[in-house]
């Protein structure tokens, strides 16, 4: 894959907060045949910075969750900035879940600032919801493919980043807490976001060094929204190539292999 | 998430109004106290702000006799105080931690606490008895960079749940956490991936998880394998959390109550099974795990 005039980390952080940068909601009409949204965590409401429900893509009935980011304020408003409480990660699982149940394999789309930090979300168990999405779908019986559309914002991105394989847009980022954050814990000086991002490896390439990621799926020069139709056939591309992979694999094989995939994933020795 | 302790447990200790939140907590410290004690002498309480008498206090546990709160303690001593004397198998005790993101300062850093604290990192993990019942029990030292979770840490904890599945014992977690390790960026996320993963196989293996929430257990760690037990202990008084204290005050504008996430806020929101006092935690351990099925294991 050739992709020429690389973008510096800080750059890709302007990029995919251009108000312009298509969002799953440009992207889901262009990518699958159908989609019938599903509300509700059955305990508490339907949080909207999640949406999910049942699809089909060229024919293959999947489930499909994601993360929503609003394409202007009342948008942004009405999903919380994609920032999810706990019963956005308990509507995921439950849909989750549902696809395991009826053997449909899991899209999910990852793209948030992270999980909502307030007194509501820690009242509902914050911490517990997320941490149940990670180990459920861990040992989830049916194939889980993840990609992150634009920002991957540490455990409200892990909570529906735990699949068989995971792309991401070549100008996405994914880290273990917003820049703005990492440079607010580490330098008391949440305005240093810049350098954070410049030293915090987040980017598509830094995910593939890592083993983070396996795939990064190119946008058309200058982002993605400048051909927001290119980019979801890329997507699109990348999506039935990887479910024609992962629904061939024995499911046995196909856990083993996602536990090892985050099992292998840390740097340390023993002296 | 991921908020750095020091600032939750800052501003919690910070008395004065919301408008001196942002302020450095160890300024407001001298402000209230300009006779300086020595620090071995007395402790301060960060829940009650009473001064104890540091021989009262280690008598009583280092739980504050005002308030109950249950101070931190070392992982040593936790160990002392929970498993049979001398049963205790350490395992990866060498393992360290690499610079996966090149991050600046990060091996000096650890070099540093390593002298200091004698540590290898935040986490033992091992083998041990109590009353008898064989168990693996791994502990969270708040010492060393605020247990934050790195790939140690996360590599421990992993193979310890793994070796309760593989060697059928059940397995207890003493959590303390900042969160995630900011200065190994996303190989510290993964790890919340990887020890959950593990709790799954310890579960599949149909094995006991007894987690006991410590001060402070929060984002990252909270947001995984602590969250995950099977039966979920919490020591009174303690900070439990996902989101720093800080960044919510931040959001809503406003100053949060004392007992916003405590071990009792957790309870009352169904989060936590039991509280147990730290001279209680041994045997309610130990009942448990009796309970469930577990026996001393013979005499050799």
């Amino acid at each position: 894959m050739e992709m020429n005039n690389k973008l510096t980390p800080p750059e890709r952080l302007d990029l995919i907060r251009d108000k312009d940068r298509p969002t799953v909601r440009d992207y889901i009409p262009m990518i699958f045949d159908e989609f019938i949204e599903l509300h509700g965590d059955r305990y508490y409401g339907d949080d909207r910075a999640i949406i999910g429900g049942l699809a089909s893509i060229k024919g293959i009935p999947v489930t499909l969750i994601a993360e929503v980011k609003g394409r202007n304020l009342n948008e942004n408003k009405e999903s919380n900035f994609a920032m999810p409480h706990p019963e956005g990660y308990r509507k995921a699982l439950r849909l989750a879940k549902q696809a395991e149940k009826f053997h449909r394999p899991v899209i999910c789309f990852i793209d948030t600032p992270g999980a909502f930090c307030g007194v509501e979300a820690e009242n509902r168990g914050q911490g517990e919801a997320i941490a149940r999405n990670i180990m459920e779908f861990m040992t989830l019986k049916t194939p889980v493919i993840s990609v992150v559309l634009g920002e991957g914002g540490s455990g409200g991105a892990l909570a529906l980043g735990v699949c068989d394989k995971l792309a991401v847009l070549e100008n996405s980022i994914y880290s273990v807490i917003s820049p703005r954050g990492f440079a607010s814990i580490l330098w008391k000086d949440g305005g240093r976001e810049r350098e954070a991002a410049s030293i915090m490896k987040i980017t598509a390439e830094d995910m593939l060094e890592l083993g983070v990621a396996e795939e990064i799926i190119s946008e058309p020069f200058g982002g993605a929204q400048n051909d927001p139709s290119e980019t979801a056939e890329n997507i699109s591309e990348f999506l039935l190539k990887t479910l024609k992979e992962k629904m061939a694999i024995d499911i046995d094989v196909l856990l083993n292999e996602r536990y090892t995939k985050f099992r292998k994933i840390g740097e340390f020795e023993e002296q | 998430m991921l908020e750095d302790l020091l600032d939750v447990v800052k501003l919690r200790f910070n008395v004065n109004s919301a408008s001196d939140a942002e302020k450095d907590g160890e300024k407001d410290e001298k402000k209230e106290n300009p006779v300086e004690i020595p620090k071995d002498l007395a402790f301060k309480c960060p829940r009650c702000l009473n001064m104890i008498m540091t021989d009262e206090l280690v008598k009583n546990l280092k739980v504050c006799p005002e308030c109950g709160y249950h101070s931190r303690i070392s992982s040593e001593e936790r160990l002392n105080l929970t498993i049979d004397k001398g049963s205790f198998i350490e395992f990866d005790k060498d393992m360290v931690s690499k610079n996966p993101i090149d991050f600046p300062g990060y091996d000096v850093k650890q070099s540093e606490l390593r002298e200091k604290t004698s540590l290898k990192d935040a986490v033992i993990t091992g083998e041990c008895k109590i009353r008898g019942i064989r168990c693996v029990i791994g502990i969270m030292d708040s010492r060393y960079m605020m247990a934050s979770m790195g790939s140690v840490v996360g590599e421990k904890i992993t193979r310890a749940f793994e070796y309760g599945a593989e060697h059928k014992l059940p397995v207890i977690m003493f959590t303390a956490s900042g969160g995630a390790r900011m200065q190994e960026g996303i190989v510290s996320l993964m790890q919340m991936a990887k020890t959950s993963g593990a709790v799954a196989k310890l579960s599949e293996a149909r094995q006991l998880y007894i987690a006991v929430m410590t001060d402070p257990t929060t984002g990252g760690v909270t947001a995984s394998f602590a969250s995950l037990g099977d039966i979920i202990i919490a020591e009174p008084k303690v900070v439990i959390g996902f989101a720093g204290r800080r960044v919510i005050e931040g959001t809503i504008k406003q100053r949060l109550p004392d007992d916003f996430q405590t071990s009792e806020f957790m309870l009352e929101h169904g989060f936590v099974d039991i509280i147990a006092e730290r001279k209680t935690m041994r045997r309610t351990l130990a009942h448990i795990l009796k309970l469930n099925g577990y026996k001393p294991a013979e005499e050799v």
